[in-house]
């Protein structure tokens, strides 16, 4: 009970700092770059949920990332939509591109479902840059409209972007709490561990698969349309397969398959980048490295790490608890037996 | 008609150096059961010690290939050694991230290293020839004729040669190879070292007629991948064949549908064959 106090403390304490951290501050940078660490979070949540939990790493999640942002840009500026109508449809949008490329791409499995991926993202990312009509091509689009007002509510100052962002990451973590730990949750797992086994026990693995790569794409469709109506402007860039890399990167880091994971790997790889701004082209020379030392040594990343030393830890106090008992047993037995004698 | 016979022509010296790729990724695909994603990368680096090697030490064209050749194979070995080898029996999804792991490091040491602009590499052999009504440079008609004699090579050091038949004998079963007593850990050094020096002579041949930058790889890697899975992952005729299939496919489809897709090509094709076939054209024989 007092480990779950605890936790809930932590999470508590963190929610905290995330919303008095603008009064904190004042440094409206740094409020930009924490604006951009949880939009990218709520992507990196996405494939969290699909190569995390379910085994299937997607390649083509910048691809997804993108469709989301350019939907949003296109259906505002050249559809000149209402701006929140125009982010559900591209949320929907999205979800319905990521429904059709599942059905295919889950038929196949491991090697060939990374390699299949990996060929959409392209596709997605060439359609982009080649179409200069439509999406502008390599010069992108600019002058996407920022956040709508909700009611009285407006969206204009980087303080009001940070709390909107905030609020959606905050919702998705509660979206993606209740899906791991709920029997949907429980069969994606069963899925990673042994999909022939799931299959053998009843689960529709097809369905369960379809389901959670249409919510890893919603997610990343969801980061995506944050992205293009927070920076304004958006290229072909955002589509291509390096992005998919840095969110991979974060995920890895932080933990794969896990709940804090995505949290601490953008927020841990953010930071330190800012610190190393003097290598920013440069900075996967140490990011690579790491990501391949973390897999070696670490498969489970920081999280996973800390939760195995946590349970390690347990396990010896346990173990020790219990040698105590069995002397002390021992030892009222001998200490009886020897009563027993003297009487 | 003379535009057909030419970009037939152009086709042969793409497929020849996408055939290369391929080969080397679908030797260490037979033996570790691996996509090396970082093989794209190791193309690039290729590329870059060529072109050091001719501008800023001097030296001849071929002697740059083969110090080229040794470095990237040498790369490949310490790859297999530091990465590939102690992952061999963690669950398929780690082998991958690794893989792309060393390819972000390989890339931004690269960048680093040289700098992210395009870079041209000059080869000794930019005379125009007439050939047939076709013009084209020797250097197009090098890579032909030199893919032809790597390919027979390797044919001969694989079927006719001892430690090459081992290569084929783990390809095949990598506990039978051990039980009659193949050292397994040396051949997957060998092959990984095979498969570098591949892609190594492929850009250096191919260099000349495209330009050298970091991102180079990506494209080739991954249109390698669609030719591995186009001749069945791990088969060797089946990479050679993919290739050129590919190299036919993108300059027809340049010439007759439209050069800004061209690209494209490779990517619909692949997934039109993993829309019919989940595993694959020739889905790999045994229990894997």
């Amino acid at each position: 009970m007092a480990s779950i106090f605890k936790q809930r403390n932590v999470i508590a304490i963190l929610i905290l700092f995330a919303i008095v951290f603008p009064f904190i501050t004042n440094n409206n940078y740094l409020i930009h770059i924490m604006t951009l660490a949880f939009i990218w979070m709520i992507a990196v949540y996405g494939l969290n949920l699909l190569a995390g939990y379910t085994g299937y790493l997607s390649l083509a999640h910048a691809g997804f990332f993108a469709i989301g942002a350019y939907s949003l840009s296109l259906l505002t500026t050249k559809a000149e939509l209402n701006y929140w109508l125009a982010f559900v449809l591209a949320l929907i949008i999205t979800s319905i591109l990521g429904l059709l490329v599942g059905l295919i791409s889950l038929r196949t499995k491991e090697h060939f479902f990374a390699i299949y991926t990996m060929c959409v993202g392209y596709i997605i990312y060439l359609i982009i840059d080649k179409w200069d009509s439509l999406t502008g091509g390599i010069r992108g689009l600019i002058g996407i409209p920022g956040p709508g007002n909700i009611g009285p509510i407006t969206f204009t100052t980087p303080v009001s972007n940070y709390y909107l962002v905030l609020s959606f990451l905050l919702l998705s973590i509660l979206v993606m709490y209740r899906i791991v730990h709920s029997l949907t949750g429980r069969t994606f797992i069963a899925i990673r561990n042994s999909e022939d086994l799931a299959q053998t026990i009843g689960i529709n693995t097809m369905t369960n698969k379809l389901l959670v790569f249409v919510i890893s794409t919603f997610f990343a469709g969801l980061a995506g349309a944050l992205y293009a109506s927070f920076i304004r402007f958006i290229g072909p860039d955002i589509g291509y397969i390096t992005i998919t890399f840095d969110i991979l990167t974060y995920l890895i880091v932080g933990g794969i398959g896990t709940l804090s994971g995505p949290v601490i790997g953008t927020i841990l790889i953010v930071w330190v980048s800012q610190q190393l701004q003097f290598l920013q082209d440069y900075r996967m020379m140490i990011f690579g490295p790491i990501l391949t030392l973390l897999v070696i040594f670490y498969p489970r990343g920081i999280s996973g790490g800390f939760i195995e030393w946590k349970m390690k830890r347990q396990a010896k106090k346990h173990q020790k608890q219990n040698k105590n008992q069995n002397q002390q047993m021992i030892s009222t037995q001998e200490s009886s037996a020897a009563s027993n004698k003297n009487g | 008609m003379d535009v057909l016979i030419q970009q037939l022509f152009n086709g042969l010296t793409l497929g020849s150096v996408y055939s290369l790729v391929a080969l080397g990724l679908t030797l260490v695909y037979g033996i570790l059961h691996i996509p090396n994603f970082a093989h794209g990368a190791l193309y690039m680096v290729g590329g870059y010690i060529t072109l050091t090697m001719m501008t800023q030490a001097g030296l001849n064209y071929w002697i740059a290939i083969v110090v080229s050749c040794v470095v990237v194979g040498g790369l490949a070995v310490l790859m297999e050694r530091l990465v590939f080898h102690p992952l061999r029996h963690a669950p398929a999804i780690h082998d991958k991230i690794a893989a792309i792991g060393i390819m972000l490091f390989l890339e931004a040491l690269v960048q680093f290293v040289w700098g992210a602009d395009y870079q041209t590499m000059t080869s000794p052999y930019g005379q125009v020839v007439n050939f047939a009504g076709v013009t084209l440079t020797m250097q197009r008609l090098l890579i032909i004729v030199a893919t032809v004699v790597v390919m027979a090579l390797l044919y001969f050091f694989l079927k006719k040669t001892f430690t090459g038949a081992t290569i084929i004998a783990m390809s095949q079963n990598r506990e039978g190879a051990n039980l009659v007593g193949i050292n397994t850990n040396r051949v997957a050094m060998l092959t990984f070292l095979i498969s570098g020096a591949l892609a190594a002579i492929a850009v250096s041949l191919a260099a000349p007629i495209n330009l050298v930058f970091p991102g180079m790889g990506h494209l080739v890697l991954t249109k390698a991948f669609v030719i591995i899975i186009l001749g069945g992952m791990g088969s060797i005729p089946g990479a050679i064949m993919g290739g050129y299939i590919l190299g036919f496919t993108e300059s027809l489809g340049a010439t007759y549908i439209s050069n800004d897709y061209k690209d494209l090509i490779a990517f619909v094709l692949l997934v039109l064959i993993l829309t019919i076939k989940p595993n694959g054209l020739f889905p790999a024989k045994g229990g894997h």
